[in-house]
C-alpha cells in the first residue's frame, strides 16, 4: 500500500467515525425529548432578579474571558484579557498597553484557554481568576471586584503553555507546563536554530510553578526539565494529595510531523506526578539551576493604576535527573487529554482522547508504589511506574473520546465523550456508569460550580461544546460554541438550557454569586482611589502643557461636558495626549473619549478613573473627539474640537472651555 | 399667674432633659431631602445637619449638584451657607439656657427659654423656606433644560414631584429629636402657668437640691393637688 492510499484509508476511517457520531447524536434527539417540561421555570431569572452563579469562561481565541450568569445562560460582560478591546481602550491606552508587552515585543492577541478561580483550602474564594494563553505563554490574573486584567507573566522556555492555570488548594502557585516542546541547548535551555527533525535529541519541554498568591508579584519559582512530549492538561491535588501536581502528556512517541497519526502509536503516554513541595524544598535550598530566560512581568500598580512593564532575566530550573523523588510517570493509555482530582483528593482520572476506557488512579496506591520503589522503567531520571498497581478501577463504556471530568461532591463523576457526544455520570467508588445524556454537540470541557475543587458547589453542570451547528439561528459559516446548561440534581441529567459562548470556551468556572456579588466595585473615590499622575481632581485643575513635541492634554469629563473642549496650537509631529479624567462618583457613568483619526481605539474612564489616549495627528484642520458612552440627556452634546496646524506654525498653544465654567479661561504655556 | 414662682422639681427635670437632648443635633442629621428617579434605584438623598450638609451616600451631594446643574441650580455648597456656621452655637445657646432655667428654676425663665426656642424653631423653618424658595427659582438662564413656568423648589415638608424625580423632605432624627425638645420646652411652660399649683414660696425657696425629689412623692403632687400636701412633701424632702 502507498502512503496516499494509507492515508486515503485513514481519512475515510475517520469520516465514518465523525459521521457515525452525528447519526448518533441526530437519533437520540427526536427518540428523547431533549428536555424536560419544568426546564423553563429552571433557567428563569425574573426581570431585576440576579443569577445564582457567575460563570468565568475562557474567550478561548478571542483572548478574553466571558462572563455568563447562570442559570440564565445571560453574557455578562466580555473581560479583555490578552487581546486588545476596542469596547473599552484595553490594550491601546497608554496605561493598559504594558499589560501586553512579552519578551517578542508587544502581543496585542492571545489564546486563552483555561479560567481557575482562586482558592483557599481547596474551595473558591472568589478572589481572583487566573487564566493562561497557549500561543505566547502567559498567564494573567483577573480581580474579581473590578473584573479587570490586573497582571500578566510571561512564562520563559516554554512555548504552547496548554495545561495551565490550575492552582494548589491555598492558590500558592499556578501550574503551566509546555505542549510544545521546543529545542533547548544543554547550558542555557534557549531555543535553538537546529533541525526540526532532531527532536528526540534536542527537543524538551518545562513544567512552571508560578507564586500567585500576592497580587502584583507573580514570579516563575521554578521550572522542572522534562521530556519532549506534549504536556495537555493538569489538576492540583488536594486533601491527601496536596502537594501534588497532575500533568498529562501525549506525544511520548516524541513525534515532529504529522502527530495526528506518529503520536497516537503508543498504547500509553504518561501522566506526570509532581511532588511539588519537594520541588519547593529544592528551589527554597538553592538547589537548581539558574539559567537565562527572558520574560515579561506587568501588572497594574496599585497606586497609580498605570500598568507597567519590566523585564525579568532568568529562572530556577530543576532537571529530575539532578533533583530525585519530584516526578513519576503514570502510564495511561492513549493520549489522556484531562486529567482531574476527585473532591476527596484520593482517585486522579484521566481521559484518554483514543480510550475505550477511563481509568481511576488511587492516590494512596501510587504513594504505595513509590514508597515500594516498584518501577517499570526510568526516563531522564523519571521513574515510571506499573500502570496496573497504581489503578482503582477502569470505568467501561464511558462514550467515544472520554477529556473532561468534574465532579459532584456526591461520590458521582461526570465525563465528557467527545466523539460520541454525551456526558456520562459514573460512580466514582464503583467505577460504573449510571446515566448519560446527549450532548449539541462534541463537548470539550465541563464544569460543575466548584467541581474541581474539595466542596463542589454541583446543582448545574454546563457542557462546552466545540460544535454548534442547528442549535441557533445561523449566522453565516462561522457560530459562537454552544454550551448547555444541565441539572444534575436528582438521579437523571436533564437538559435545561442552550446558549451561545463567544470564543471557545475551553474551560470555566462558577462561584456562588453571593460570593462576590458584594464586593463589587462600583466606582474609584477620586480623592484616594486615584494616584494617576496625570488626574485632575476638578475641572479647575484642567489643562494643556507642551513638552517638546509631546503635548498633554489634563482632561476632565463629567455629565454632559469635556474639559477643555477646544484646543489649538497642536502641530503636525506633535503625539497629543488625552489624559482624560472621569469626575464622576456614581455608578454606572463611565464617560468614552474618542478622537477622529485615532490608530487606537476609544478609551472607557470608569468613575473617578483617568485613562490616557496617544493620538499623533496625520493630518491638518480641525478634528472633533466627543463622548463615546451615551451618558446622559445631553450626551450628544458632550463633544469639542481640536485643531491641527502644520509643523512650524505660530498657532499658540491654548484651550478654551467655554465660557461660564471653571477652567475656562484660555490656557496657554 | 406668679412669674416669679418657681418650678415643679418634675418640670425642672424634664426642662433639664430637654435641654441636654439637644446633643442629638449634633451627632444626628436635622433634615433630609431625598430624590426617588428610575435610574437611582439605590437612592440618591441628602442630609443637613447643624453645621453642614451632607450626601446620604458619599457622593450624593456632587451627584445631585450634577442632575442641579442641567435646570440651573447653583450649586449647594455647604461653606456658601452662613447658617451652618452660626446654628451650632445658636443650639449650644440654647442648650445652655435651658440647663439654666433648671437652675434659675423660676417660671419666667422657662417662659423666655421657650419663647426664645420656639422663635429659633420659626425662623429656622422661614430660613429653610428662604433657600428652598432661592434654590429652587434663582436658575442661570443660559441651563440647559428650561421648562416654560417650571420652578425647582423642593418641599419644606412632605413629597413633591419635580420632572422625573420624586423629592421628599423630612425632619430627620436630630431635627425630631429638636422639635420635641422645643414642644417640651412650650408645653412645660404652659403647664407651669396654666396648670400647676403655686408652691409655697418658704418651701420652695429652701427646695435647691431637685435631684434629690423622690419619683413617688412627686407624683402625689398630680393625684392629689392640695397645697398642702404639695407643700409638705416638699419641705420633707427638703
Amino acid at each position: 500500500m502507498s502512503f496516499q492510499s494509507i492515508k486515503r484509508t485513514a481519512l475515510g476511517a475517520a469520516l465514518l467515525l465523525i459521521a457515525g457520531s452525528f447519526a448518533f447524536a441526530c437519533q437520540s434527539t427526536s427518540s428523547t425529548d431533549a428536555s424536560n417540561s419544568d426546564a423553563a421555570e429552571k433557567v428563569y431569572v425574573a426581570p431585576g432578579e440576579h443569577d445564582e452563579f457567575y460563570a468565568f469562561m475562557s474567550g478561548g481565541y478571542s483572548g478574553q474571558l466571558g462572563i455568563y450568569g447562570l442559570p440564565s445562560g445571560r453574557h455578562l460582560k466580555t473581560v479583555p484579557v490578552f487581546s486588545q478591546f476596542g469596547e473599552n481602550g484595553y490594550g491601546y491606552s497608554e496605561d493598559t498597553r504594558p499589560l501586553l508587552q512579552t519578551s517578542f515585543g508587544f502581543v496585542p492577541w492571545g489564546d486563552a484557554h483555561h479560567p481557575k478561580v482562586s482558592q483557599t483550602d481547596g474551595v473558591p474564594d472568589g478572589r481572583w481568576l487566573f487564566i493562561n494563553e497557549n500561543n505566547t505563554p502567559r498567564i494573567a490574573r483577573v480581580d474579581l471586584t473590578t473584573f479587570e486584567t490586573t497582571e500578566v507573566l510571561e512564562i520563559p522556555n516554554s512555548a504552547g503553555n496548554h495545561a495551565s492555570a490550575f492552582v494548589t488548594p491555598n492558590s500558592e502557585y499556578v501550574s503551566a507546563a509546555t505542549r510544545f516542546s521546543i529545542p533547548m541547548d544543554e547550558e542555557n535551555l534557549q531555543n535553538q536554530d537546529v533541525s526540526i527533525d532532531s527532536y528526540k535529541e534536542n527537543f524538551n519541554g518545562t513544567i512552571s510553578f508560578i507564586r500567585a498568591d500576592k497580587p502584583g508579584e507573580m514570579e516563575v519559582s521554578f521550572q522542572i526539565l522534562v521530556p519532549g512530549y506534549d504536556y495537555d492538561l493538569s489538576h492540583a491535588g488536594k486533601g491527601p494529595s496536596d502537594g501534588w501536581s497532575f500533568f498529562t502528556s501525549y506525544n511520548s512517541e516524541e513525534a515532529n510531523t504529522m502527530l495526528e497519526k506518529n503520536a497516537s502509536r503508543n498504547d500509553k503516554d504518561f501522566i506526570a506526578a509532581v511532588n511539588w513541595r519537594k520541588a519547593e524544598e529544592y528551589a527554597n535550598n538553592g538547589e537548581c539551576r539558574m539559567v537565562p530566560g527572558e520574560h515579561a512581568h506587568n501588572h497594574v500598580n496599585h497606586d497609580t493604576g498605570l500598568a507597567e512593564s519590566e523585564m525579568r532575566d532568568e529562572v530556577c530550573v530543576l532537571n529530575p535527573a539532578d533533583n530525585p523523588g519530584m516526578v513519576y510517570f503514570l502510564p495511561t493509555p492513549k493520549s489522556p487529554h484531562g486529567v482531574d482530582v476527585d473532591p476527596t483528593g484520593q482517585y486522579i482520572i484521566a481521559g484518554g482522547k483514543l480510550s475505550t476506557i477511563i481509568p481511576v488512579f488511587a492516590f494512596d496506591k501510587m504513594i504505595d508504589a513509590i514508597e515500594r520503589e516498584s518501577f517499570a522503567k526510568d526516563i531522564d531520571g523519571i521513574p515510571v511506574l506499573n500502570y496496573n498497581e497504581l489503578l482503582h478501577g477502569e470505568v467501561e463504556n464511558p462514550g467515544l473520546g472520554p477529556l473532561h471530568t468534574e465532579f459532584d461532591g456526591k461520590g458521582y463523576a461526570y465525563t465528557t465523550a467527545f466523539i460520541s457526544s454525551e456526558i456520562v455520570k459514573w460512580d466514582i467508588e464503583k467505577t460504573e456508569v449510571v446515566d448519560r445524556i446527549d450532548t449539541y454537540y462534541s463537548p470539550g470541557h465541563l464544569m460543575i460550580p466548584g467541581g474541581d475543587s474539595q466542596e463542589p458547589f454541583g446543582q448545574y453542570l454546563v457542557a462546552l461544546n466545540k460544535i454548534t451547528k442547528d442549535r441557533y439561528l445561523p449566522t453565516g459559516p462561522e457560530l459562537w460554541h454552544s454550551a448547555q446548561l444541565i441539572d444534575i440534581s436528582g438521579d437523571k441529567m436533564k437538559l435545561l438550557l442552550d446558549f451561545p459562548t463567544s470564543g471557545e470556551p475551553h474551560y470555566a468556572q462558577a462561584i456562588p454569586a453571593d460570593m462576590i456579588k458584594d464586593k463589587q466595585r462600583k466606582i474609584y473615590d477620586i480623592k484616594t482611589e486615584n494616584g494617576n499622575p496625570y488626574k485632575v481632581l476638578n475641572e479647575d485643575e484642567t489643562g494643556i502643557e507642551r513638552r517638546g513635541n509631546e503635548v498633554h492634554v489634563y482632561m476632565s469629563a463629567i455629565r454632559s461636558h469635556f474639559v477643555p473642549d477646544n484646543i489649538e496650537g497642536i502641530k503636525l509631529g506633535d503625539e497629543v495626549y488625552f489624559h482624560v479624567t472621569n469626575l464622576e462618583q456614581d455608578w454606572d457613568i463611565p464617560h468614552g473619549f474618542a478622537v477622529q483619526g485615532a490608530n487606537t481605539a476609544e478609551v472607557l474612564v470608569m468613575p473617578g478613573q483617568t485613562r490616557t489616549l496617544k493620538w499623533t495627528p496625520t493630518k491638518t484642520g480641525v478634528f472633533p473627539f466627543y463622548c463615546t458612552d451615551f451618558c446622559s440627556a445631553l450626551h450628544q452634546e458632550m463633544q469639542g474640537y481640536v485643531r491641527v496646524s502644520p509643523e512650524g506654525s505660530d498657532v499658540p498653544l491654548a484651550s478654551n472651555a467655554g465660557q461660564e465654567r471653571p477652567g475656562s479661561q484660555l490656557l496657554s504655556k | 399667674m406668679q412669674w416669679s414662682a418657681p418650678l415643679q422639681s418634675r418640670t425642672r427635670w424634664a426642662v433639664a432633659i430637654a435641654a441636654i437632648a439637644l446633643v442629638a443635633v449634633y451627632i444626628f442629621p436635622i433634615w433630609q431631602i431625598s430624590l426617588d428617579a428610575p435610574q437611582y434605584p439605590e437612592g440618591l438623598g441628602m442630609e443637613i445637619w447643624v453645621h453642614t450638609v451632607t450626601g446620604e451616600n458619599p457622593n450624593d451631594l456632587q451627584n445631585i449638584n450634577g442632575l442641579n446643574h442641567y435646570i440651573g441650580m447653583k450649586e449647594i455648597d455647604p461653606d456658601t451657607i452662613p447658617e451652618l456656621v452660626y446654628m451650632p452655637w445658636i443650639i449650644a445657646g440654647l442648650m445652655v439656657l435651658g440647663l439654666g432655667v433648671a437652675l434659675i428654676n423660676r417660671r419666667w425663665a422657662l417662659a423666655l427659654w421657650a419663647t426664645l426656642f420656639l422663635l429659633f424653631a420659626i425662623a429656622g423653618m422661614v430660613d429653610f423656606y428662604i433657600w428652598a424658595y432661592d434654590y429652587g427659582h434663582d436658575l442661570n438662564p443660559e441651563a440647559a433644560i428650561k421648562v416654560p413656568g417650571m420652578s425647582y423648589m423642593p418641599p419644606i415638608l412632605g413629597t413633591k414631584q419635580m420632572l422625573n424625580i420624586t423629592a421628599g423632605s423630612w425632619p430627620a432624627i436630630g431635627g425630631i429629636i429638636m422639635m420635641l425638645s422645643c414642644a417640651a420646652a412650650c408645653g412645660l411652660t404652659a403647664f407651669e402657668l396654666f396648670w400647676a399649683d403655686t408652691p409655697d414660696q418658704n418651701a420652695s425657696d429652701t427646695d435647691t437640691a431637685p435631684s434629690s425629689a423622690p419619683a413617688s412623692t412627686d407624683a402625689s403632687i398630680d393625684v392629689h393637688p392640695s397645697a398642702s400636701s404639695a407643700s409638705s412633701s416638699s419641705t420633707s424632702v427638703a
